[in-house]
Parts: C-alpha cells; structure tokens; sequence
C-alpha cells in the first residue's frame, strides 16, 4: 500500500472497560488523510472515551489504534502529541494567568523543542519565528484582536479558538475536537466551526469532532461516526446517518429525538 | 519477648507523644488547608507554661494531683490567647493565597515567636517533673513503666475518641465534617467558614500546647523543642494524610513503634526510621494513608 | 537588552574579584559565604517559578559539603575544582534518584517530601560516627591545581572561586530562564494538562528542574565547607533549608541578579543583627519575612524592576 491510499488513522477492536463498566467496545474505524469526520452520540456513549483513547488520556483495555501506520496503543499523550496527534477539550485548556500572544508562543515554542529536554532546555522561548508563527496563528483563527488579553478574562468562544490554535501549534497531522462548540451560543456557534474549519482546511489537518448539533455535523463532516452504548452503530455520511433509523431511536439529543418519540 | 514488649510499651508511649502532638496540626490543615509550622510555638509555648504553672505550683507545696490540671490549664489559656492573635491578627489576611505562601506566613511566625520565647522565658532550661515522680511506676515482670507514661497513652486514646465522637455527633464537629470533606458544598450550605476557621485554629493551637504541657514533666523544657516537634508532627501527619484524625492516629502509631523498634534494635538509625518509614509510605500513596485531599487531575 | 544584562553580570562579577584585594578580610568571608549560598538561592528560583518550594534543599547543600569533606578526610585529593566537581556530581545524582518520587508532588506535599528527605540524611549525619556524628569535622585547606595559597591568599582565592562559581552558573541559568524548559513556569502551574497536550511530560521537566537545582545547591554546599572549612549535620538540618527559602522569598524569583543581592544583604543584615541585637534576629527575619509576603509577594527584586519601569516612563518623551 502507498501512502495515498493508506489510511492515516487505523482503530481495530478497540475496548475500555472500568471494572465492570465496558465504556467502548468493538470500535473499528479506519480514516483516511484529511476527511472531516463528526463524532456523535449520546452522553455516556463512548465518544470521549473514544477521543481520550486515541489522544492517549486512556490506555485501551484491548484492541489497537495505528496513525500513520505505526502503533500508538497505549503510548503516553505526550508522545502521541509529539507523533502527530493533537486535541482540544470540551472544557478549554488554557493557561489563564498568560495573554493570549503567550499562550500562543509557549504552544509553538514547546513544538519547536519538546523532542527531548535537551530541546527544551536549548531552544529559546522568544525567538522571531516563533513570535511570527504565533501571531499568524492568532491571526489564522482570527483572534488576533485578543492578542494581549488575559486567557482567564476571554469570552468561552474565544477561549475555545485559542485552546484550539494551540493544538495546532505543533503541526499535528490529526485533531481531535472535543465538542469544540459546547458552551457556545447557537449563534455563535456556526461562525466558531466556520473559523476552525477553514483554519484547519488551509493546514491540510485530519479532523475528528465531537458534537451534538446535527445541523453542525451536517454541515462541516465528510463522515459520521454515530456512538451508542459504548461503539460505533453507525458509520456513513451525515445525510445517511440522519436517515438511519436506528441512528434516530437511539440517540437522544440530536434532532432525531422528534422522530424517536414518533416511533414510541 | 521482652524486647517485644519493650518496644510495643515505648512506641505506644511515643505514639502518644506523636498523636497529642500531630492531631491539632492535622485539625487545622483539613479544615483550613493551612500546613501550620507555627504549630511548633504551640507546643513550646505550652511546654514553657506548663513550667512556669509547675513552678508556681509546687512551690506553694500544693498537692500533686491538682499540679498537672493546673499546667494544662494555664498552658492551653496561652494556646487561646497565641491562637487568637495569630488568626486575627495575621492568618486572615492570607486566606485564599496559595497554600505555599501560607505555609511560609506561618514559617515567618514561627520565627518571631521563637525570639518572643526567648524574650518571656529567657535562653534558660526548665523543668517540671513533679507530677511525673508523683504519679510513680508500676512493674509488669521485668519491666517498669512510669504511670505517667501509661496516663499519657490514656490521654491520647481519649483525645483520639473523643475526637471521633465529636466531629460525628456534635453540631460544630457535623460542620466540620463538611468543610474538611467539600469546602465549596459547605460554604454554599450557608454555613460561616470564617467562623469555623477562628474557632478551629484556636482549638488546634489549644491542643498543640496541650501537648507540650503533657510532655513538660517529660523533657527538659528548653530551646528548640519547637522546632524539633513540627518536623516529627509533619512526618505523622504526612503518613497519616493530612487533615485526618484517624491517619494522624494510625501514623503516629507506625511512627512511635518504628522509632522504638529501631532504639531497640538499632539506635543508630532512630530519626532516619521516621522519615525512612514517611518516604516508603509517600511512595505507595502519594498522599498519604487516610488521604483526603486528592491530587490534581492530569 | 539582552545582551547588556550578560555584559552588566559579567561586569559586576569582575569588578567584584578586582576590588576583592582592598576589602576588609571579614567582608570578604561573608561574602564567599553569601555567594556559596546564592547558588543553592538560585536553584531554589528555579522550582519557585514553577509553584515549588523544596523545604529540604539542604540536603543538596549537605551533600556538596560532605562529598568535600569527605574527600579530605580519607583521599590525599586536595584540588578545589575536583571536589567541588564532586561534590556537584553527587548532589546531581542524589537528585536524580529522589527525583522519581519528587518529581511526582506539587505544592506543600512537595514541600514536605522534600523535608523529609533532608531530615533522612540529618539522621544518618548525626549518629554516623565515620560520618562526623553531632560534631561534623573539619575540612582540609584546599590546593588550586598544586597552588596552595595560605591565611589571607587563601580566603581571598576561595573568593575568587566562588565568583567564578557564580558567574557560570548565573549566566547559565539566564540562558536556561530564556528557554522553553526555563518558561514553562506558568503553564505548570496554570494546567499541567496543557502542557501535556503540547508534548512534554510535566513530570519529567520538573524532574530536570529538582536535579539543575540540586547541582547549584551541591555547589554552593562544596564552595561553603571551603570557605568555613567545616561540615556539621546543621547544614543539612530544616532550619538550613527554611533560611534559602528566605532568601529566595526575599530577593523574589524576578531575575538571576535577586538570588545574589538578596544573599549578601541577607548575610550583611545577619551578621549585623546578630553583633547589635542578638537575642532578636529570627524576630527579625520572621518579621521582614511576614512583611514581603503580604506586601511584596514578588519580592524587593520587583521593587527594582517597578522602579526601572516608572524611571523608563518618567524619561520617555
């Protein structure tokens, strides 16, 4: 197989269990390079398991998780990162006594060194490709008018953009979003995915997102990977999945709720 | 046998020790997250007054028993008055700064009031063994213990249980309960942190110069006790988990038969045992055996 | 900007060392100890930035001593820069080791692990008679690769090596402070997860911080027990470690400069007080102590840099 047509990211059986809680399992899903996939389900339906695994949060109970070819199963977040995979969080890690431009130079400053601690040690913090790359990156999710804000005072969408761009300090090839629009207003909310979108478009970024507004998902993913007790029972594009009936029944919270109640 | 038993009876007593020591200083840091180095003070200052009590005492030739009451009491009326003016005037003002910078507010009080020591006692030693050599000694086999020593464990059991009752069935100690357990719940419960505050710093600092006054009789009532104690007081309640009673008891326990074990048997490593035994304990749980403070998330 | 730091550093430390000969000898004493000193203040900045304070730094600096000491006492191996090498070396390893339990601890619970530490090796000193016991022991006058000066030329070349002792490390730990690992201060304490995301094991970076600082106090300990040619267990004891920790609050964690003023202040301050007002020196200190924290919590070093700042406004046209 060449690069083209190998898949960038390869999950095979994956399996979480707590005890006796299994919280995924039998998760199989193969993503090529640069498709948009949308990840949905109910709370409680594995999504972020999923999402944590994958980032390295949570070493699987079984199963294997490839990128690029090589196995990352198990591996510690801090070097899945370093491999190539970035992610944001549903609650936005940022650094909030830092501005904005700090946060964003720190974020593209470890990228340059964080292969060892000699790295860290040796690269310098304020070099001038590392202020530009952070400005353009502020400028790239247009946030750029926050620049010397404090990251505490930021609005939540704000706050989200930024968490995001410094995801994407590090170049990754694949992101996770963890429901990059939670806590945003509906209005909002479509102007937010429209900036990471294209941002991450222009990047040539896989993206995977998790997100409970069917209209978004319709909207941004290529792909739809609907969760329900634990694994995937869906796996399609977004106008199938929305016509998936056992997509509507099951999964509450999304629009087919209407349609689920229907069928009762 | 009779080194077991030797080592089971003097690591009980300095169990005690530790436990009337360790357990207003681990009462102050669940309720107030304040790691209190002042706590030292505490038990020098009741040392030295329970000295100075002794003195007035015995000197007047009033009988025995009451000696002891009479030194616990003026002892921990000092701990009231330090504990008082030290929430008041100081500690308030750093409520809600970093648990790190408040443990140094307390290192720095610590330091002024070891000179204050100095300035209200003098550099001179003292002692108060009266009420030791009254209560006398009793001998099991081959072996003498000093009643003393067994009222001191007594104490420290009773300390222990009625400190289990109280923050169980009492109304202040159901309030306590709360705070140490969810200090954001309680405040939203509308119950007065501020005032549980005073009211619990006060009372840890009662009971660090109730220990002092217990020991008194015990040791020569000198310089540097203080600062000898609040590192034996950490290690327990380190080992214990800070901010819990029942670890303060079971850490002082490990500590005071380690210690025994170790005079016994090898001296040469009596204080490495201490914080040998706190360094294994921290490397298998991190904080703590009866830890209620949990670590950050990462 | 940058570069006139260095240059001002590198200047101030070699118009130190010129004027040395025409000091008065007991200045000179107090400020070889005060520099010895400012090395383990300036590793104690170091994890402070971060939101760490060891209360047990003395054992680095107890180690440092002893590894001299030791040296003296039972190898002909009198050269200062080999000694002090070891005594670096062993402080580093020491620091490595017990790092894998440190580097694990944040806040006061690192604070107290530290402590412990320190007192473990305080029990060994003390009742260890081939250790010194209680007493500690004397340490043997050192040579300068085969130069072994005496009396006064002594005490000034253990001066001259302190300086340069200094100079390195300051300058050093000024390039560490302006790199990644030296920035990742803040985010440590604002979200570790963060910086987890962004590829660095927090862990492991304070690791590296716990070992860098253990070296400069192993340092100072060595370059100290040469300057006062003895060891004892007190080195090692907490109150040791508590007066770094009051240095460094002191001085505050702005700048490398902070951990040397701060240090020859605070033993001028101390020498003083203990000649005029003997019995009131820890009242002292507990005082001015208790004063930064509540109205300087960045230390007198932020009064300097506020004072730079409105100058700079005051000049700006």
């Amino acid at each position: 197989m060449n690069a083209n047509t190998s898949p960038i990211l390869a999950v095979r059986d994956l399996e979480k269990t707590f005890g006796s809680v299994v919280a995924a399992r039998d998760i199989s899903v193969s993503v090529p390079a640069q498709q948009t996939v949308g990840i949905i389900g109910a709370n409680g339906a594995g999504k972020t398991t999923f999402v944590n695994m994958i980032t390295g949060h949570l070493a699987p109970s079984k199963g294997s998780i490839l990128f690029e070819g090589r196995d990352i199963t198990g591996l510690p977040s801090r070097a899945i990162t370093r491999l190539g995979i970035s992610r944001s969080f549903q609650v936005a890690q940022v650094f909030p006594t830092m501005t904005v431009i700090e946060n964003m130079r720190i974020a593209s400053a470890i990228a340059r060194g964080r292969d060892s601690m000699l790295g860290l040690m040796s690269t310098p913090l304020d070099t001038p490709e590392t202020a530009r790359e952070a400005d353009a990156a502020l400028e790239l999710f247009q946030i750029a008018r926050y620049r010397d804000a404090r990251a505490a005072t930021l609005p939540q969408g704000v706050r989200k953009l930024l968490d995001i761009a410094m995801a994407v300090a590090g170049a990754p090839r694949l992101l996770l979003l963890d429901e990059p629009t939670s806590g945003i207003s509906i209005e909002e909310k479509f102007g937010l995915m429209e900036v990471v979108m294209s941002a991450l478009k222009t990047r040539r970024i896989t993206v995977l997102f998790v997100e409970h507004d069917m209209d978004i998902v319709g909207r941004f993913a290529d792909r739809v990977l609907a969760f329900y007790d634990g694994t995937v029972i869906a796996d399609e594009t977004p106008e199938a999945v929305l016509a998936n009936p056992q997509v509507q029944t099951l999964i509450s919270g999304t629009r087919a709720h209407g349609a689920g109640a229907a069928h009762a | 046998m009779l080194t077991a038993f030797a080592i089971f009876s003097d690591g009980l007593v300095y169990a005690a020790y530790l436990f009337l020591v360790a357990v207003g200083l681990t009462l102050i840091f669940g309720v107030m997250k304040i790691l209190n180095v002042t706590h030292g003070s505490f038990y020098a200052f009741g040392a030295y007054g329970a000295a100075t009590a002794a003195g007035v005492w015995y000197d007047r030739g009033l009988n025995d028993a009451g000696g002891l009451l009479f030194m616990v009491a003026f002892a921990m009326l000092i701990g009231l008055v330090i504990g008082i003016v030290l929430e008041r005037g100081i500690l308030r003002f750093v409520y809600g700064r970093d648990e790190v910078v408040v443990v140094l507010v307390t290192y720095a009080v610590f330091l002024i009031l070891e000179d204050v020591l100095v300035l209200v006692w003098g550099a001179r030693s003292f002692t108060a063994y009266q009420p030791m050599i009254a209560a006398g000694s009793i001998d099991i086999g081959d072996l003498t213990l000093s009643n003393y020593d067994i009222g001191l464990v007594v104490l420290a059991g009773a300390l222990a249980a009625f400190c289990y009752w109280a923050l169980k069935y009492t109304r202040y100690g159901r309030l306590l309960t709360v705070v140490i357990f969810d200090r954001e719940t309680a405040a939203a419960f509308g119950i007065n942190v501020r005032v549980l505050y005073t009211v619990t710093f006060i009372i840890g600092a009662m009971l660090g110069a109730l220990g002092g006054a217990m020991m008194a009789p015990k040791i020569s009532v000198t310089l540097g006790i203080g600062v000898e104690v609040i590192v034996l007081a950490f290690a327990v309640v380190a080992i214990g988990g800070m901010g819990s009673i029942e670890g303060a008891l079971i850490g002082a326990l490990i500590v005071g038969i380690a210690r025994a074990a170790s005079v016994h048997l090898v001296p040469q490593l009596e204080l490495f045992v201490i914080y040998a035994v706190m360094a294994l304990v921290l490397g298998f749980r991190p904080y703590g055996l009866f830890s209620q403070v949990q670590p950050r998330k990462i | 900007m940058r570069m006139g730091s260095t240059v001002l550093g590198a200047l101030a430390f070699a118009a130190l060392a010129a004027i040395a000969p025409l000091l008065p000898p007991w200045l000179i004493s107090l400020a070889t100890i005060a520099f010895a000193n400012a090395l383990v203040v300036l590793g104690l900045i170091i994890l402070w930035r971060t939101g760490l304070v060891p209360f047990g730094q003395a054992l680095f600096y107890a180690i440092g001593a002893y590894a001299v000491a030791l040296i003296g006492r039972y190898t002909p191996i009198r050269d200062v820069f080999f000694v002090v090498f070891v005594g670096a070396v062993a402080a580093g390893i020491v620091a490595y080791l017990i790092g894998f339990l440190l580097a694990r601890y944040r806040e006061i619970f690192f604070a107290m692990l530290s402590l412990a530490m320190s007192m473990i090796l305080y029990g060994i000193l003390v009742k260890t008679e081939t250790l010194g016991s209680t007493d500690g022991f004397h340490v043997e006058a050192g040579s300068f690769l085969g130069w072994r000066p005496q009396g006064g030329t002594r005490n000034l070349a253990i001066f001259w090596l302190v300086l340069a002792y200094c100079a390195i490390a300051a300058w050093l730990v000024a390039y560490y402070f302006r790199s990644v690992a030296g920035s990742l201060t803040h985010p440590i304490r604002d979200n570790e997860i963060r910086v987890e995301f962004l590829g660095v094991s927090v862990d492991r970076l304070i690791h590296l911080k716990l070992v860098v600082s253990g070296v400069l106090a192993g340092i100072g300990g060595a370059l100290a027990a040469l300057a006062v040619q003895h060891v004892d267990p007190a080195m090692s004891y907490w109150t040791t470690s508590g007066g770094f920790v009051f240095v460094t609050i002191l001085a505050g964690a702005g700048s490398v400069a902070a951990a040397f003023v701060g240090s020859l202040l605070f033993e001028l301050v101390r020498s003083i007080a203990v000649t005029l007002v003997p019995g009131e020196w820890q009242m002292i200190l507990g005082t001015a102590l208790l004063l930064t924290i509540l109205f300087l919590p960045e230390g007198l070093g932020s009064l300097v840099s506020r004072l730079r700042q409105r100058w700079r406004r005051g000049t700006a046209p």
